[in-house]
C-alpha cells in the first residue's frame, strides 16, 4: 500500500500547488487522480515518482519511507505524457534500458524484453526507431519499457491524451486488461472524467491543490461530496439560487427547488445539480394547464421539482436527444430524451416543464468567488 | 490551374552576373595557380611543389592545424557542456548568461582582438601559440554553444526523467542518453570552430607572438613582397581544405550516431 501523508508543495512564489494531501492507494488497485489542468495531480504524481520533492509531508510504501530516497531507487516506474522514448535507441533497446542499468544478465534480459514487447503486441517492431512509430505504438512501447522492470506501482501521466479518440478508447481497454493481468498498482493521472470513470477502481478528484473526494466511480457519480465534484464529474445540468434551508434553494423567480442529496447553509448562494438522464420533460399545452403568475406552484412535501424552461438547443446523440433548457439568465438544464419520447414533437424555442425528483437532486453551496 | 509564375529571365541574368563577379577572383586565383609562362601558357603543378617544399609555409600550416584542433577541441568540450548546463539550469539568470555568451558574435572583431591583447598585456602573458589558442577558444566558444543549444532546445528533456525513472545515474544519463543525442551537433560545432580558427587573421594577428604565426599570417606577410603564383597555389589549397570541411559539416547534420551502451 502506498500512503501519501500530508504532502504539500510550494513552487517558488506560486504557493500551494498541493495543500496537505493525504491518500492511501491499495496494492493492485487502478487508482486515478482526476482534475482540471493545474489542479496539482501531475505534481503529486511527480512527487511520488521522485522528480519533485514535497515541501512538507511523507510518502510510505509498505511502511517504508520513500520520499527520502532517489527516484532511481524507488520501486515505481512512470509512463510519460509524451512517451519520452529515447530517440536514438531501437524499440528493443528502449525497453531493455532499465534492465541494462540494473545489470540483469543478457539471457533473462532478452527474455523479459521479449515478454514485455509481446504483452503490448509489438515484438515484431523491436528493431525500429521511435520516430517511425505511430502515437499508439509509441505509447505501448513506453508501457513496455516501464513494466519490464516489474515495478510495484506504475505511474501514468495522462498517457492517452496525445492519442486520437479511436486510439484512446482502444488503449483504455488495453490498459485496463493489462493492469488486471499484471496485478500491478496503477496510479493514473487524467483530466478526462469519462476515462477515469471507465478505468478506475477508485478515483481521487483534485481541485486547486486539494483532494476533494476519494471514491469508487459509482460513488463519485451517485454521491458527489462537494460542489466541485458535482460540477466536474458526469455532465450535470445546474441551476443556481440562494439556500432557504439545509435542503432547498430558491431560484431568482421565487421558485423553490428541493434536493435530498447534499446540504446547504441557508442564506448563501447554492446550486442544484441534476443528471440529464433524470430530467423528464412535458410540453406545456396552452390552455390545458393553467399557470399561475409566479411560475409553477411547488408542493413543499414529497412532490417532484418542476421548473419551466425554453428549449435552447437540441442535438441527436444516437441513443437519445440532448436538450438544453434555458431556465433563467445563464441558467441551463440538460436533459436526455430517448427518441421514442420525442414523438410528441419538441422543437427549439418551445416552452417545456422539466421535472426531477428531489432524490435525484444534489445541492451544494457555491464556493466563494463564484458569482 | 495556373502554374506559379516563373522568375523573369533577366532576374536569372542578374543573379548569374553577380555570382560571376563575386567568384571571378577565386577562379582567377585557382587558374593562375596551375599555369606558368615559358613562351606560351602551360599547365603545371610547379607552384604547388614550391608550396609543399617551403619549410616555413609547412611550419605555419602545422601551427594553424595545432591551433585549430586545440582551440576547437577545448571550445567543443566547454561549449557543449555549458549548453547542457544552461538547458538544465533553473538559475534565474540563464537568459542573461545566454545573451552574454552570444555577445561575442556581435562585438566587432577588431575590438575583440584589441581587448584580448590588452588583457594579455595586463596579465603579463607572453604572446605565443598558447595565447592564439586561448583567443580562438574565446571566439569559437559561442558558436559551439549555439549549435549544441539549438539541438538541445529541440529535444524533449523529459527523456532524462525517463532514464532517471529507469534507474540510471546522472553520469549514465549523460553518457548514454544526452551525449549520444547531441553528438552530431557537437561534431558540427567542432567543425565550425575549426573552420573559424583556421582562416582567422585579425585576432591571430593581434595575439600571436614571434615565431607563432599561422598560415593566414604567413600568407599576408608573403603577399607584401608581391603576389606570386606560389601564393595562389597556397590559397587554392586552403580553399579546397575549407570547402571539404564545409561538406563534412553538411554531412554531420544528417548523420545519425547510434548510442551504444
Amino acid at each position: 500500500m502506498l500512503r501519501v501523508v500530508n504532502i504539500s508543495k510550494n513552487f517558488g512564489n506560486q504557493t500551494n500547488a498541493l495543500k496537505s494531501v493525504s491518500l492511501n492507494v491499495n496494492s493492485g488497485e487502478f487508482f486515478s487522480l482526476l482534475g482540471p489542468s493545474g489542479c496539482g495531480k501531475t505534481t503529486l504524481l511527480r512527487i511520488i515518482a521522485g522528480f519533485e520533492t514535497a515541501s512538507t509531508g511523507e510518502l510510505y510504501w509498505n511502511d517504508q519511507r520513500v520520499d527520502v530516497i532517489r527516484p532511481q531507487s524507488r520501486p515505481f516506474n512512470m509512463v510519460f505524457q509524451r512517451y519520452a522514448l529515447f530517440p536514438h535507441l531501437t524499440v528493443f533497446e528502449n525497453v531493455a534500458f532499465g534492465l541494462r542499468v540494473k545489470r540483469v544478465d543478457t539471457r533473462s534480459m532478452k527474455d523479459r524484453v521479449e515478454n514485455a514487447l509481446n504483452l503490448v503486441g509489438l515484438w515484431s517492431q523491436r528493431d525500429r526507431l521511435p520516430e517511425t512509430l505511430s502515437g499508439g505504438q509509441a505509447q505501448r512501447i513506453a508501457l513496455a519499457r516501464a513494466i519490464v522492470n516489474e515495478p510495484k506501482i506504475l505511474l501514468l501521466d495522462e498517457p492517452l491524451s496525445a492519442l486520437d479518440q479511436k486510439m484512446r478508447e482502444y488503449m483504455q481497454t488495453e490498459l485496463r486488461e493489462l493492469q488486471q493481468r499484471l496485478g500491478i498498482t496503477f496510479i493514473f493521472v487524467t483530466h478526462d472524467q469519462e476515462e477515469a470513470l471507465a478505468l478506475s477502481d477508485r478515483i481521487g478528484v483534485m481541485n486547486d491543490g486539494n483532494l476533494e473526494q476519494v471514491a469508487t466511480p459509482e460513488e463519485l457519480y451517485e454521491r458527489p461530496n462537494t460542489h466541485f465534484v458535482a460540477h466536474f464529474v458526469g455532465s450535470m445540468g445546474s441551476i443556481r439560487g440562494s439556500a432557504v434551508d439545509h435542503q432547498s434553494l430558491q431560484l431568482p423567480n421565487g421558485q423553490v427547488i428541493r434536493g435530498n442529496l447534499g446540504r446547504v447553509e441557508p442564506g448563501l448562494t447554492a446550486e442544484a445539480f441534476i443528471r440529464p438522464e433524470k430530467v423528464r420533460l412535458s410540453k406545456i399545452v396552452v390552455g390545458a394547464t393553467k399557470l399561475s403568475g409566479d411560475g409553477l406552484r411547488f408542493d413543499r412535501g414529497e412532490g417532484v421539482n418542476k421548473v419551466r424552461g425554453k428549449v435552447l438547443n437540441m442535438a441527436f446523440k444516437g441513443l437519445h436527444y440532448e436538450l438544453h433548457l434555458g431556465i433563467g439568465p445563464d441558467q441551463r438544464l440538460r436533459a436526455l430524451v430517448p427518441p421514442e419520447k420525442m414523438k410528441f414533437g419538441i422543437s427549439i424555442g418551445e416552452s417545456v416543464t422539466a421535472q426531477f425528483s428531489p432524490t435525484d437532486t444534489f445541492i451544494f453551496n457555491c464556493p466563494s468567488g463564484m458569482a | 490551374m495556373k502554374a506559379r509564375p516563373r522568375a523573369p529571365f533577366w532576374a536569372f541574368g542578374i543573379l548569374f552576373g553577380v555570382l560571376f563577379v563575386l567568384y571571378l577572383p577565386v577562379i582567377v586565383m585557382v587558374v593562375s595557380s596551375v599555369l606558368t609562362r615559358t613562351d606560351h601558357w602551360v599547365l603545371t603543378l610547379q607552384w604547388y611543389r614550391l608550396v609543399v617544399h617551403d619549410r616555413e609555409l609547412i611550419d605555419a600550416l602545422i601551427r594553424s592545424l595545432e591551433v585549430g584542433f586545440a582551440s576547437s577541441f577545448i571550445s567543443t568540450l566547454v561549449g557543449g557542456f555549458a549548453a547542457i548546463a544552461l538547458v538544465k539550469s533553473k538559475f534565474r539568470f540563464v537568459k542573461p548568461v545566454e545573451a552574454l555568451s552570444f555577445l561575442s558574435l556581435v562585438v566587432p572583431e577588431l575590438v575583440f582582438a584589441l581587448s584580448l591583447l590588452s588583457w594579455f598585456f595586463v596579465l603579463r602573458v607572453q604572446l605565443s601559440l598558447i595565447t592564439v589558442i586561448l583567443a580562438h577558444i574565446t571566439f569559437s566558444l559561442c558558436f559551439v554553444l549555439m549549435t549544441v543549444n539549438g539541438r538541445l532546445a529541440a529535444l524533449d528533456m523529459t527523456i532524462e526523467d525517463a532514464a532517471r525513472d529507469l534507474g540510471a545515474t546522472e553520469w549514465r544519463i549523460l553518457r548514454t542518453v544526452t551525449l549520444p543525442l547531441i553528438m552530431t551537433s557537437m561534431l558540427a560545432g567542432f567543425l565550425l570552430a575549426f573552420l573559424l580558427s583556421f582562416d582567422d587573421f585579425l585576432i591571430t594577428f593581434f595575439t600571436c607572438g614571434v615565431g607563432s604565426d599561422t598560415l593566414p599570417i604567413r600568407l599576408y606577410a608573403a603577399m607584401k613582397s608581391g603576389l606570386t603564383p606560389q601564393l595562389s597555389a597556397l590559397a587554392t589549397l586552403m580553399l579546397a581544405f575549407t570547402v571539404a570541411l564545409i561538406f563534412l559539416l553538411k554531412r554531420a547534420r544528417g548523420l545519425k550516431i547510434f548510442g551504444q551502451m
